[in-house]
């Protein structure tokens, strides 16, 4: 009886003290060494463009990223394109999709807006539009564009009465070119130059 | 007048991958010839098969991956590839071993990995190694030197033995190799083998033909060095382990003694696998560090394999083991920047 | 023996132990500094063919003045000068005619006397092939001086003074980047500057610029460096790097440095021992610390050619405005050096050494290792262009199509940064930016060293280029979206601020009203009945308010609603206006412009509405069935996006087109609204609103012009 005992007993409290030993020692490790980790928010939102355009229907970027950790889908920011919408992908981990045509196209060169200062009024409608502040000017005073903080997000050029802002590319200085990768040549494998192709001709 | 756009530099060196490969193949020779004069043509023989095999099989593959086949057959990287481990496999085998071994070669273990310059493994050794554990049998029977078999086979014997006709049966000419004679010496003392044995004793140190095969690619991988198309540093890390591996265990040369250093040097596919097997750029380490780990990591585990383990020699099996390795060596090797007061690691930005 | 001759004797025999030892430590001194010299080795490194002898036949030559000097704003990494001449203005040499903006800038002066033409962008010396702005100046072909300021002793003044002479005089380095020499000149470091290493290595192929230099000019080359190093303070060494390649320039050079303390240290060729940091290494053997500069281990280098402008700028007060180009390769008649004006156009010069137009290729601005292509030799010479190298397709073929890297490794031996190209290149290809990082790319020093060894002929640098800008815009891109992001979190809390005032303020409205009304109710009842109505109406307010943010449907009733009241106004004015009498009836046309405007305005909230609700009921029934299944639901948003792609990849121009003219004939309608409500009202901007007007009007125009011409193409 009591070798029947023993004999179940010393493993059981050998294994149910490793067990214990081991769960206070993991325990321990979760309290000690706890990673920081940044808020899902603040993450997904570090990758959005941060241009506050509300093309995705949401009134900047940061409500958009909060929607998306709610839930919403990733497709919806024509600013960030393709690029965004991958990274997205990537951190969320789920698949990544097309950029939603519904909320606009993905612009090949990068906008600023620009003020025809002789035509402004001094309305200050677009002060008023700009989520960036990036217009300055006062009432009845002619206003201009900050063009290095302006994210080209076109929400001043609709509410201007006298239609004196348009959105211009955004010159590439000397200081600021930089040649382009090589084009990938005779290593292409064949279903990535098929692919080439078709966005070449796109 | 259209002027052209260019980036620089605009001038080149005028070293040509194929050029790589064909001084790659032509230190192969004196080994080759070695192999020739104290084997007969079988290596030959093998040669030819591997190499007419992986030229159609890599231009099969090319064509069925839409590609041009002229400019990959070009740069002869398949040809060295077939060219190695025809000189790796026993001469005499029959016709299919190089065929297996050369199509699993090009199709395996390069193309399927997305050819050249993506293959994380020797394609050579990869090849080898799948015949080694399909064939056993086939695979280790070499045949002895023509001087103790009286004669190596001539062409019409070399022909019918590869293509199984007229007869010939090629346990006739095969003797056991200076490894396996001296693995499988459990009761004399290394000095007595040496007596006994024909091969041992016809030769200086590590056996008939082995010796002088071996001192043919030591030749060649000296070529090599010269023309720095390879650098010292896996080699001289990979024999120099060896060397003194062997002799942590040559315990005097007593029954239970795995062999002298110079018999590991000089005999099996040692030299060989120095010289052109481990300073295969594309499946090794990438920085003078890394090479001197690789090379160690071959030499030890060669070592390893030959004393304890089954298969008489390892040459291949440690190459294919240490390429695993290899990126983990890469992530710990970096050399130091000039500007820089340590070097890092591959995985630094992500770690922190 | 007296004890005077002892006396002597002992004496000499102290003078001979004194002479001894002086001589023993003069030779250590020397054998250290034997030691201290003796150059280093880097790693890495190549040996391409040299082919200097082309260009080193003849002396330093000059050709006859260009008509039009081309003078770029910006010659070096930095910031854009800031033009100081008007157009049509005359301008004399040496006149400065572009002033620096900031600290790494450089002004420029006129290379010429002449009238200025243009200032505007124009072909530029830059691998972008961008155009960039410069000032233009015809020639008239006197040549005429301004007035300069020369100096026989620059002793007599302080090392701050001079710097402001060598920034006033617009020098930049004339060998590599073209930083300016005054910004280095006072270096920063933390650290007390022991070294100045003047660079005459020039270890690019063909270019011998410097090395004529040092043939011809090393007396003046001597005494720019004395002024350089009496503007750091006499440091403890100043060594002079040549290549043992330039046998007679190294003679000149002790020649012309017999008797100051500098020495001229002799290395063997080695490209690229001539880069800055390559230099510091073979003469020092320190190593120039990551993302550092070389004063950050008390080292300042300067090229032969900015000592030599150095001089001029001090000695005479003479800008930089010319300088010394190797103008070489065998598509020319004459291959030589010749001094030439900065801003001499590129083809002015190869006319004037016989390029042939069928050999000629490509016009590389600097060696084969690191120059660049351009494509317009319009573009001028400008500060820091040191060659012009002219290869025929034999002399410098192209580079033949890249094979697979075999990680054969020659770049890793090749590189003298000690990188691993091959690894780099991996990187680059695949876009990984983080590991790009961790292999060092930024401590690549563009040389070329790895693409010009490269067996399978891969542009590696052309890689790290990209990448390296692919980077650092990545970086410029954060950093902006960062400001975007504060900046718009900071209007958001400014904008809850002043609600939240608002509200405070109506609160306290709210109490004051309440509290004189319960004072009225107080002194009578009687007033008690109108405060309730007044309840009742802000009551009645609020609702309102909460059905402007009721649902689609109830907008699109409310639209509707507000549609009928609209038209059943417009039909009563309009009744009224034909039974009023004359007088009124201007009075009543008024009102009815104003109701048909209402009904306008009513049509299209009635539209957006309808439309608000359709999309909502969409939303609504396409949102039910997936709710369950995010598979389902991200393929549906998948096939929408695709129907939606294709749609747009359908649509042909003219229907963007046509789109387009509905959106502007909107904001014509607009327009016009906003310009009658502003006549009617008196406002003062009804200029601005006719002028906007007339421009959208005109643009419609050109949209349905370009509409016509695509249907009569199409026709």
């Amino acid at each position: 009886m009591l070798d029947w005992f023993s004999e179940i007993s010393t493993p059981l409290l050998i294994l149910g003290g490793m067990a214990l030993a081991f769960g206070a020692l993991l325990g321990f490790a979760a309290v000690r060494f706890k990673v920081e980790g940044d808020p899902l928010v603040e993450q997904v939102d570090a990758l959005l463009p941060q241009t506050q355009c509300g093309q995705c229907g949401y009134p900047g970027c940061r409500p958009y990223a909060e929607a998306i950790v709610h839930g919403e889908k990733i497709n919806k920011c024509p600013p960030g394109g393709q690029s965004t919408i991958n990274a997205l992908a990537n951190l969320l981990d789920v698949e990544p999709m097309p950029l939603d045509a519904e909320h606009g196209e993905e612009k090949e060169t990068k906008m600023v807006a620009f003020i025809r200062e002789a035509e402004c009024i001094g309305c200050t409608k677009c002060i008023q539009a700009c989520p960036v502040d990036a217009i300055v000017g006062a009432a009845k005073y002619m206003h201009t564009v900050i063009s290095d903080e302006c994210t080209g997000c076109d929400l001043c050029v609709e509410p201007c009465p006298v239609d004196c802002i348009e959105m211009v590319p955004l010159e590439t200085p000397l200081q600021g070119w930089h040649p382009e990768k090589p084009p990938e040549g005779i290593e292409l494998i064949a279903s990535d130059r098929r692919q080439l192709s078709k966005r070449s001709a796109a | 007048m259209s002027l052209m756009r260019a980036t620089s530099p605009h001038a080149r060196a005028g070293d040509s991958t194929a050029k790589v490969m064909l001084q790659v193949a032509a230190a192969t020779l004196p080994g080759v010839l070695a192999l020739v004069i104290y084997f007969g043509i079988g290596v030959l023989i093998n040669i030819a098969l591997c190499s007419i095999t992986a030229l159609a099989c890599e231009a099969a593959i090319v064509k069925l991956r839409q590609r041009p086949v002229a400019f990959y057959l070009k740069d002869c990287s398949a040809f060295v590839t077939a060219l190695l481990l025809g000189i790796a496999l026993p001469p005499y085998c029959p016709w299919w071993l190089p065929v297996i071994g050369a199509s699993t070669a090009i199709v395996l273990a390069k193309h399927l990995y997305g050819g050249m310059g993506y293959n994380p493994f020797n394609p050579a050794m990869v090849g080898y190694v799948v015949l080694l554990i399909s064939f056993p049998v086939d695979m280790t029977r070499w045949v002895g030197p023509a001087e103790i078999i009286n004669g190596a086979p001539g062409i019409d014997e070399a022909l019918s033995l590869v293509f199984g006709f007229g007869g010939y049966n090629v346990d006739g000419f095969t003797r056991a190799t200076p490894l396996d004679i001296v693995r499988l010496n459990e009761s004399v003392l290394l000095s007595q083998l040496y007596a006994t044995e024909p091969v041992l004793d016809q030769g200086t140190v590590a056996g008939l033909g082995w010796e002088a095969a071996n001192f043919g690619f030591l030749i060649g991988g000296l070529f090599l060095l010269f023309r720095r198309v390879i650098t010292w540093h896996a080699p001289v890390a990979m024999l120099g382990t060896l060397t003194l591996m062997s002799l942590l265990f040559y315990d005097s040369g007593s029954s239970l003694s795995e062999g002298s250093p110079m018999l590991h040097l000089f005999s099996g596919a040692t030299m060989l696998g120095a010289f052109f097997i481990i300073t295969d750029p594309v499946s090794g380490a990438t920085s003078n560090k890394g090479r001197l780990t690789f090379g160690a990591g071959v030499g030890l585990l060669v070592y390893i394999i030959r004393a304890w383990g089954s298969y008489p020699d390892a040459v291949a099996f440690a190459v294919l083991l240490m390429n695993f390795a290899a990126p983990t060596i890469d992530n710990y090797t970096l050399p130091r920047t000039y500007g820089h007061k340590s070097a890092r690691r591959a995985t630094d930005l992500e770690e922190r | 023996m007296s004890s005077e001759q002892q006396q002597l004797r002992r004496e000499s025999a102290l003078e001979r132990r004194a002479a001894r030892e002086a001589q023993l430590i003069a030779s250590d001194q020397k054998r250290q500094k034997a030691r201290a010299l003796r150059p280093n080795d880097f790693p890495g490194g190549v040996y391409p063919p040299e082919n200097k002898h082309q260009s080193t036949g003849e002396p330093i030559g000059s050709i006859p003045l260009a008509e039009q000097l081309v003078v770029p704003l910006l010659q070096h990494t930095g910031s854009t000068a800031i033009p100081l001449v008007k157009l049509g203005e005359t301008v004399l040499k040496g006149q400065k005619i572009a002033e620096a903006d900031g600290l790494i800038s450089c002004s420029l002066h006129a290379p010429t006397s002449g009238k200025v033409v243009a200032i505007e962008p124009a072909a530029v010396p830059h691998p972008s092939g961008l155009p960039a702005d410069c000032i233009t100046i015809d020639a008239d072909g006197e040549d005429r001086w301004c007035e300069l300021q020369p100096c026989e002793d620059f002793r007599r003044f302080t090392p701050v003074e001079l710097l402001e002479k060598i920034r006033d005089c617009g020098i930049s380095g004339m060998g590599g980047a073209g930083f300016p020499t005054a910004v280095k000149l006072d270096p920063h470091g933390g650290v007390e500057i022991d070294t100045l290493i003047i660079n005459g290595t020039e270890c690019e192929p063909y270019i011998t610029a410097d090395d004529m230099l040092m043939r011809e000019r090393a007396e003046e080359i001597i005494a720019g460096v004395e002024i350089i190093s009496y503007i750091l303070d006499e440091p403890e060494r100043v060594l002079i790097g040549i290549e043992d390649n330039k046998p007679e320039a190294i003679a000149a050079m002790r020649a012309a440095a017999e008797g100051t303390r500098f020495d001229i240290v002799v290395f063997p060729t080695k490209y690229p021992s001539g880069g800055e940091k390559q230099l510091i290494q073979i003469l020092t053997g320190r190593e120039v610390p990551n993302k550092g500069l070389p004063a950050n281990v008390g080292i300042v280098c300067q090229n032969v050619g900015t000592a030599r402008a150095v001089y001029r700028a001090v000695r005479f007060g003479e800008p930089l405005i010319s300088r010394v180009t190797t103008v070489v390769g065998k598509a020319l008649e004459r291959q030589r050096n010749i001094e030439v004006p900065i801003g001499t156009p590129i083809k002015h010069i190869l006319k004037a050494h016989g390029a042939h137009r069928g050999l000629m290729q490509k016009v590389i601005i600097g060696g084969p290792m690191m120059g660049y292509t351009i494509d317009d030799t319009s573009a001028p010479v400008i500060k820091t262009t040191n060659c012009l190298l002219v290869p025929t397709v034999e002399e410098l073929p192209p580079a033949p199509p890249a094979q697979a890297c075999i990680r054969c490794g020659f770049c890793a031996e090749a590189c003298p940064a000690s990188l691993l190209p091959q690894q780099l290149y991996w990187y680059a290809r695949a876009d990984d930016h983080e590991k790009l990082q961790a292999y060092n790319l930024f401590d690549c020093i563009e040389c070329g060293c790895c693409s010009y060894v490269c067996p399978s002929s891969i542009p590696l640098v052309q890689y790290y280029r990209a990448a390296k800008g692919d980077i650092r815009t990545a970086e410029q891109e954060k950093e902006k979206a960062d400001r975007a992001r504060e900046r718009f979190e900071f209007r958001k809390l400014r904008m809850e601020r002043a609600e939240k005032e608002k509200q405070a303020k109506r609160e306290a409205r709210r109490k004051a009203a309440e509290l004189a009304r319960r004072q009225r109710e107080e002194s009578g009842g009687a007033e008690a009945e109108a405060a309730q109505k007044e309840a009742d109406l802000v009551a009645a307010a609020l609702a309102r308010v909460k059905a402007k943010q009721a649902s689609p449907e109830q907008q699109l009733a409310r639209a509707q609603r507000s549609l009928t009241s609209a038209e059943g106004r417009v039909e009563r004015l309009q009744q009224k206006l034909e039974a009023a009498e004359e007088k009124q009836r201007d009075q009543l046309a008024a009102q009815l412009k104003a109701a048909e405007l209402k009904l306008q305005e009513a049509r299209q909230k009635l539209a957006e509405a309808e439309r608000q609700a359709e999309t909502a009921a969409e939303a609504g029934r396409e949102s039910t069935p997936g709710q369950d299944d995010p598979q389902a639901r991200a393929q549906s948003a998948i096939e929408k996006a695709k129907a939606a792609a294709a749609a747009r990849a359908a649509m042909s121009p003219a229907e963007k087109l046509a789109g387009e003219i509905d959106a502007l004939k909107a904001r014509v309608e607009k327009a016009r609204a906003r310009l009658e409500k502003a006549c009617s009202a008196g406002d003062a901007n009804v200029e601005a609103f006719e002028k906007a007007l007339q421009n959208l009007q005109q643009k419609l125009e050109a949209k349905l012009r370009e509409q016509k011409q695509a249907g009569e193409e199409k026709q």
